[in-house]
This record gives C-alpha cells, sequence and structure tokens, in this order.
C-alpha cells in the first residue's frame, strides 16, 4: 500500500513538474477579478470541492448564508465573459472557468444541473439541445431526433 | 426411476436465436433510457400526477415474480415435496434472474440514476424503500448460498433444509417489503392498507410460479428434453390454488374498503367508473387472469396438459399485470381526498382523475428488464448444471 | 495527505459559530480563514423556532393569485412544458361543499409537517426537516425515485421532468430531482418573510400570516390562540406547520 502511494507521489510530482516546464501543455485558464484566495491558488485548485461541499452543508443544513465557499462568491470573480456579447458564459459554453479545466482533466461537474453558472442578475439564455445532459454527456442530439422521428413514425 | 442428472442444455439454433433477440430487446431498453435521461422523464408519460408508471408495474411484476419463483425449491426443502427436488436448482436462478431484472428496471427509471452508489450506501432506516434495498441485495445472497448447498457436492445435503429455510423466509419477508411500500402510504386511499402485505405475497406465490412453469417449458422443449405431464398437473393444481389465494386477498382488499365510506369513492372508481381501470380490473385481472385458467386447470378441456399449463400461465402473468397497473397507476389517478367533503378544482388538477398514456419509451424499459431476466437464466442454464435431464413422468418421485 | 484536508463536516459548528474571524491552522504551512458576518445571520437556523403560516381563507380572494405569482419570481420554477409535468410549489384551489354549495379559495404548498411523511420514506435521507421545522430537499443526494411524492398527503411535491438553467442562486433546482416550496428559507435566514406572504400583504388582502408556532408572542400564536383554525389532514396526525382559519 505505502510502495503505491509513493509511485504515485512521484509520478504526481513527476507530472506537475513536467506541468510547469511547459505550461502550455495544460489548460489555458481565464484570468479572475477580485482579490486572490489568502490561500493561495494550489490550494483552491486541489481543494474547491471539499470547501464547496462543507459550507454548501453549512447553508442547506444550518442555514448560515455568510459562508466563504459558494458557486455564487465563485462566480463573482470567475464569470469569463464573452467578448462579442459582453455577457458571462453558461456551463454550456467550453470557455467557462469550471469547463476549462475540467474539460482537461475529464472530470464531469455535477453542480449545474440544478444551479446556475453565471453570476447572480444574468438572465440565462435557453439551454442548447445538444447541451441538455451537460457538454460532457456524449450523446449526440441527431441520434434522439432521428429515434424520436421513427418512434412517431411507429405511432 | 432413473438418478437425477443436472447438465447445461445445447446451444441449438433456436437459443441462439432467442438469445440475439432478447439482446435485441435489451438494445432497445439501453438507448430508451439514454433518451429519457437526456431529455428528462418530461419524454415519457409519467407526470406530477401520475408519478410512477409502466416501468414501476414491469419493476414490481418482476420483483414479486422473483419471490414466488423461489417456491419450487421451497416446496422441495422446505416442505419436503421431493416431486419438485429436480426443479430446485432452476427455481433459485429463475429468482435472482427476476429480481435483478427488476431492480434494473427500476433504478434505470430514477431521476438520477447515477446516483445509485448515494441509493446504496446513504440510508434512512425509517424509510421501507432501504430496508428493500437491503432485503433485495440480501435476497440475492441468501439464493445463492442456497444454490451453492444445493449444488456443491461437498457440502452435506443436511445443509439443504436450513438454507431453505432462510430463503423461504427472507423472501416472505421481501414481498412485506414490497407490499409495504404501498400498504404504509397513509396518504393515498388507494394504499394505506395492512393486506397490501400478505396481497403481494399471494400474487408473488402465482405470478412465480407461472413464470417459472413457462421457463421451464421454454428450456426443456427447446433442449428437446422430456418433461412429463404429472409434474407440470401438479404445478397447475398448485397455481390454481394460489390463484384463489390471489382473489381472496382481492376480495378481502375491496370489501373492506367498501365497509368505510370514506373509501367508497376509490372502489367506486375502481370497481365500477373508472374507465381503463375498471375494466382492466374485472376484465383482465379477475375473468382472463384468473377465472379463466382456473377453468383451464380444473376443467381438463381442452388440449394437452402441457397446452392448457402454457396457456394458464400466460394468462396468470397478463393477469397480474394488470392488478399491479390497476393498483400502481389506478391508485394514483383518483385524487387525494385532501379536503373531505369539498369539491375540488386547481390548475394543479386537485380533485381530478389524472390522465397517464405510457410512452414507448417506458414499456422498452419494462421489456428490457423481462429480457434480461431471461438472459441471465438462459444463460446460467447454458453454463452450470442447472437443469435436470429428465422429468418424465416414471423419473417423478413422491 | 490525511491533515491536508482542509474540512469535515462535522467541524462544521466550530468552524462557522461565532461572528468573529476563524483562523484555522490544519498543516503546516495550510491555513484557512473564514469570516463570520453578523451575529444574527451567521446564527443560522435556530432550533428553538418552528417556522408557520396562518391562512385565513376568509380573506383569501378567488381570483387573486398574488402568492403563487410572487412564488414563481422568487424562486424560478415557472415550467414550460405539459401542464401536467409543470412543477407547482404553490396552488391556488378552489373548494365547494358539496351539500351547501359555498365556495372558497385557499392556497396550498408544502404544510411543513412536524411528522413529514416525505422525511419518513425518503430511501436516501435527501428529504429532511431542518431544525427549526421547515422540509426540504436535500438536492445533492435526491436519486429521483419520487416516493415522496406518492407519500405527501397535500400533493406539495414536484418531480423535474426537464432540463432547467438559469435558476436563482438560492433556489437551485434541477431535471430528475423533487422539490417543493422551501418557506422560503433563504429570506427567513435573512430575517424577512416569504415572497408569498409579502404578495398576500401587498394586494391588501392580508390573508397570510407568517411566524414562530413557538413563541406565545408572535402574531401568528395569538391568532391561532384567540381563532378556531384547521390543519388539513389532521385526522394522520402529522402537526403541520401550515394552518387554515375560516375553512
Amino acid at each position: 500500500m505505502r510502495l503505491i502511494l509513493a509511485i504515485l507521489l512521484v509520478v504526481n510530482f513527476a507530472i506537475s513538474a513536467v506541468a510547469e516546464e511547459h505550461p502550455d501543455y495544460g489548460p489555458e485558464i481565464p484570468s479572475a477579478t477580485g482579490e486572490p484566495h489568502p490561500q493561495g491558488n494550489e490550494f483552491m485548485r486541489k481543494f474547491h470541492m471539499d470547501l464547496l461541499s462543507h459550507d454548501r452543508d453549512l447553508t442547506m443544513y444550518e442555514g448560515i448564508r455568510d459562508t466563504d465557499a459558494s458557486l455564487k462568491s465563485c462566480f463573482d470573480c470567475h464569470a469569463v465573459t464573452d467578448q462579442a456579447t459582453g455577457n458571462p458564459v453558461t456551463y454550456e459554453d467550453e470557455r467557462n472557468f469550471c469547463r476549462v479545466c475540467h474539460d482537461y482533466a475529464a472530470v464531469r461537474v455535477d453542480c449545474f444541473m440544478c444551479h446556475r453558472s453565471t453570476p447572480e442578475g444574468f438572465n440565462e439564455p435557453a439551454l442548447l439541445k445538444s447541451r441538455l445532459l451537460g457538454p460532457d454527456d456524449g450523446l449526440d442530439d441527431a441520434l434522439f431526433t432521428e429515434l424520436a422521428a421513427f418512434v412517431a413514425n411507429l405511432e | 426411476m432413473e438418478r437425477t442428472i443436472y447438465r447445461e442444455i445445447k446451444a441449438t439454433q433456436g437459443v441462439w436465436t432467442l438469445g440475439i433477440i432478447l439482446l435485441g430487446l435489451v438494445g432497445l431498453a439501453g438507448l430508451s433510457v439514454l433518451y429519457v435521461e437526456h431529455y428528462g422523464h418530461a419524454v415519457t408519460g409519467m407526470n406530477n400526477q401520475i408519478v410512477w408508471g409502466l416501468p414501476h408495474v414491469f419493476a414490481i411484476f418482476l420483483i414479486v415474480a422473483a419471490s414466488g419463483a423461489l417456491n419450487v425449491a421451497s416446496m422441495a426443502s422446505v416442505f419436503n415435496n421431493k416431486a419438485y427436488k429436480p426443479l430446485s436448482r432452476l427455481s433459485g436462478i429463475l429468482a435472482i434472474s427476476l429480481l435483478v431484472g427488476g431492480l434494473l428496471v427500476l433504478v434505470l427509471d430514477l431521476g438520477r440514476p447515477d446516483r445509485l452508489l448515494i441509493a446504496m450506501t446513504t440510508f434512512n432506516f425509517t424509510s421501507i424503500f432501504t430496508w428493500n434495498v437491503l432485503l433485495y441485495t440480501g435476497f440475492i445472497g441468501v439464493v445463492a448460498l442456497y444454490l451453492w448447498v444445493q449444488m456443491d457436492r461437498s457440502v452435506h445435503p443436511k445443509f439443504t433444509k436450513p438454507a431453505g429455510i432462510l430463503a423461504f423466509v427472507w423472501r416472505l419477508v421481501l414481498t412485506t417489503g414490497t407490499g409495504s411500500i404501498f400498504g404504509w402510504l397513509v396518504a393515498r386511499p388507494g394504499y394505506d392498507a395492512a393486506v397490501m402485505a400478505p396481497l403481494f405475497i399471494s400474487m408473488s406465490f402465482a405470478l412465480g410460479l407461472a413464470v417459472f412453469i413457462l421457463v421451464l417449458m421454454a428450456l426443456f422443449a427447446m433442449d428437446g428434453r422430456e418433461l412429463g405431464e404429472a409434474i407440470l398437473k401438479r404445478m397447475t393444481n398448485l397455481l390454481a390454488i394460489f390463484i384463489a389465494v390471489v382473489l381472496y386477498f382481492t376480495a378481502v382488499q375491496h370489501l373492506t374498503n367498501l365497509y368505510a365510506a370514506e373509501h367508497a369513492g376509490i372502489e367506486r372508481f375502481i370497481l365500477s367508473q373508472g374507465g381503463i381501470y375498471t375494466t382492466l380490473f374485472w376484465g383482465v385481472q379477475i375473468v382472463i387472469g384468473a377465472l379463466l385458467p382456473m377453468a383451464l386447470i380444473f376443467g381438463g378441456t381442452p388440449g394437452s396438459v402441457s397446452a392448457r399449463a402454457g396457456l394458464a400461465s400466460v394468462l396468470v402473468i397478463i393477469g397480474g399485470f394488470a392488478q399491479l397497473y390497476v393498483i400502481v397507476v389506478g391508485g394514483q389517478a383518483y385524487p387525494l381526498d385532501t379536503f373531505p367533503g369539498y369539491e375540488v378544482t386547481s390548475s394543479f388538477f386537485d380533485g381530478e382523475i389524472a390522465s397517464y398514456t405510457p410512452s414507448v419509451y417506458e414499456l422498452a424499459l419494462g421489456v428490457g428488464g423481462v429480457a434480461v431476466a431471461l438472459i441471465a437464466t438462459g444463460l446460467a442454464t447454458k453454463v452450470l448444471r442447472i437443469l435436470p435431464t429428465n422429468l418424465a413422468d416414471k423419473n417423478l418421485e413422491g | 495527505m490525511q491533515d491536508e484536508r482542509p474540512l469535515d463536516p462535522s467541524r462544521r459548528n466550530f468552524f462557522k459559530s461565532g461572528a468573529a474571524a476563524v483562523t484555522l491552522t490544519l498543516a503546516p504551512g495550510v491555513t484557512v480563514m473564514a469570516f463570520g458576518g453578523t451575529a444574527a445571520s451567521a446564527q443560522g437556523a435556530d432550533a428553538g423556532k418552528r417556522w408557520g403560516l396562518l391562512i385565513d381563507v376568509n380573506k383569501c380572494s378567488k381570483d387573486c393569485e398574488a402568492c403563487v405569482t410572487a412564488c414563481k419570481d422568487e424562486n424560478g420554477w415557472e415550467g414550460k412544458g405539459k401542464a401536467e409535468q409543470n412543477a407547482q410549489w404553490i396552488r391556488k384551489v378552489t373548494l365547494k361543499d358539496k351539500s351547501t354549495g359555498r365556495e372558497s379559495s385557499l392556497p396550498v404548498m408544502c404544510q411543513h409537517c412536524e411528522q413529514p411523511p416525505c422525511v419518513d420514506v425518503c430511501p436516501t435521507g435527501a428529504s429532511f426537516k431542518r431544525k427549526d421545522g421547515i422540509v426540504l430537499v436535500d438536492k445533492h443526494i435526491c436519486i429521483g425515485c419520487r416516493y415522496c411524492m406518492m407519500a405527501c398527503p397535500f400533493k406539495a411535491r414536484s418531480f423535474v421532468h426537464e432540463p432547467v438553467n438559469n435558476q436563482k442562486t438560492f433556489a437551485p433546482r434541477g431535471k430528475g430531482t423533487v422539490e417543493s416550496c422551501t418557506l422560503c428559507v433563504h429570506r427567513i435566514d435573512a430575517g424577512r418573510i416569504p415572497a408569498c406572504v409579502e404578495a398576500c400583504d401587498a394586494t391588501g388582502n392580508g390573508a397570510m400570516t407568517f411566524g414562530d408556532l413557538n413563541d406565545p408572542e408572535s402574531e401568528i400564536s395569538k391568532a391561532l390562540t384567540a381563532y378556531p383554525s384547521v390543519a388539513l389532514r389532521d385526522d394522520l396526525d402529522l402537526n403541520p406547520g401550515v394552518r387554515y382559519a375560516n375553512l
């Protein structure tokens, strides 16, 4: 067990070393507004979900609403604006702050099935049909359109 | 009198064809699940009035039939009825397969099937659903143990009976749990009755045996093995008794409700003015699913014993589906009685009979569950020594 | 590696208990800071309170939908699909007495029972009652089985049948999970009254009273002692937090 951990640790370091030497290998993280996190970016990259899960339980079960970590406060600084429209981009857009790294790491984000993915107050446009399950659900709308047409024929 | 020998079935062309058809049905079910999960339950016929629909009818049918399919084994090892002994293995395999098929349908119809892990790890012990999660998974384990005790020659036969008793008790508790999903719902006039648990147990006896008879006949026919009339007669006679028990509990359910003035509304709905539900109740559940098969079994004409056994089993299964449809969907279609003594109207269908038209996706999912159960059973008989080679009359014991 | 994990829920109270800034040193070089807000808002749900509503049916006007509209706007659940599949956190119900023909109208929403059947039947515990009596759904662990909808005697819960976006920050909702009236818990936590009550007051009908049922001095408690009121389906003994007068 320890051996495996040690190996993983070495691999991990090796990867981060490579990533540091070749910054262009990694995702291009959009710059944020506001004060930097006092804990540092490395900490946030690693633990943002722990912070969010912890504080969401505080809010939901205890009714404590002035927590530090919330999706709302993420988007206060981390909204990515579309230069053409001047609007923040939703999770459907691959430039969305969360997606940049999550697409790169191939880790699916479940948050935006229920939460909005833009700052409060912005009126998010209607969902694109092909992105209903999230952009990474790998399902093609065309397949389903055909399926639905086939079924409609049957009925 | 030959010794009972268990052998794998041969991979005949018929087996292959059936397997491919069933796999195709599973594929269609898979597509339907993806479709529904992609667009949400908006594409199904289910809504905020009828929250459980056709998938739940299929799932409950399979789960109830699963516990009933085990009865054949129980007849042998719990009630010492030796004639059923050669069928015990198939009984156990079929029980597990049907349960897996049913659970699959249930799970794939969840709003968030991706959170199955949460359902398996986060428990709320005041919920009968939670207990059912444990009872269902436990059932698979207990029946697997029971099969192992029967099939491993290094295990002394004296363990068969205790294992059989454990499995029998477990299945009774399991069906009680399934019936209590409805029986413990105080909110709805169609449910909220202790009789739901014994009613479901009686249904499991009848439906499980009917499915077992059909599967047994199909497997023997495909493999060219001899299935005597004597064993079929025994099973259909038992089936007729089980049908009578279902009728008895159904009568108790409705008579109890009829006696209470507050439940007169739901009874009038189901028994006389419910349209499709009334037709399903009297026409399909009672006449086609109970009276007709009893007449076939006891009447003795027309056709051969095996033809009548097959037909009676098919009818019992159709009747069982109708009964579950009336309980699950009909019970929800009748409006909640939140304001006794008032006529209620609202923008949210209060006081109205809810409408439900199942979509083809729900049907495909349900049929897929049945197909999975049949594939699993077939596969098990193909790779394991489940089926006895000879069930001719002269080979029947006891 | 272990010590690096910044937080676990058991530290929840410690972490956010006071108004002052709390600094936690978790591992050498790793510090987490949490800043409290005002004492009142940091307190959150109060176990000593039991929030409730009193609805005076006589004052509720038949054609008025103000509470429903306000709730839709506040929580963003306006449905665009089929009527049978759309969510309905609060609805106006019209009653006609079968024997006398007298008509009345009243809003029905989650009754925030003391013994909620939806909480009893939920297999994962997603359906829960907050310590101040508000019944909520934890959508992070809701699997969408809809058993709570089967169990609710008031038809108060809705299943989200279609994909959703553009939610309100404080009212997340999404496809495949169940939802219902939250008694505007986000407003209560901020010391405000639910949107429906506010809207009802604004129409001048004043049919809805919100307050703490445990506080004998609250307006709602005084009204409940002074006038007769009923709970819906009181035969079930669920002790709902929502009461109706003049029904």
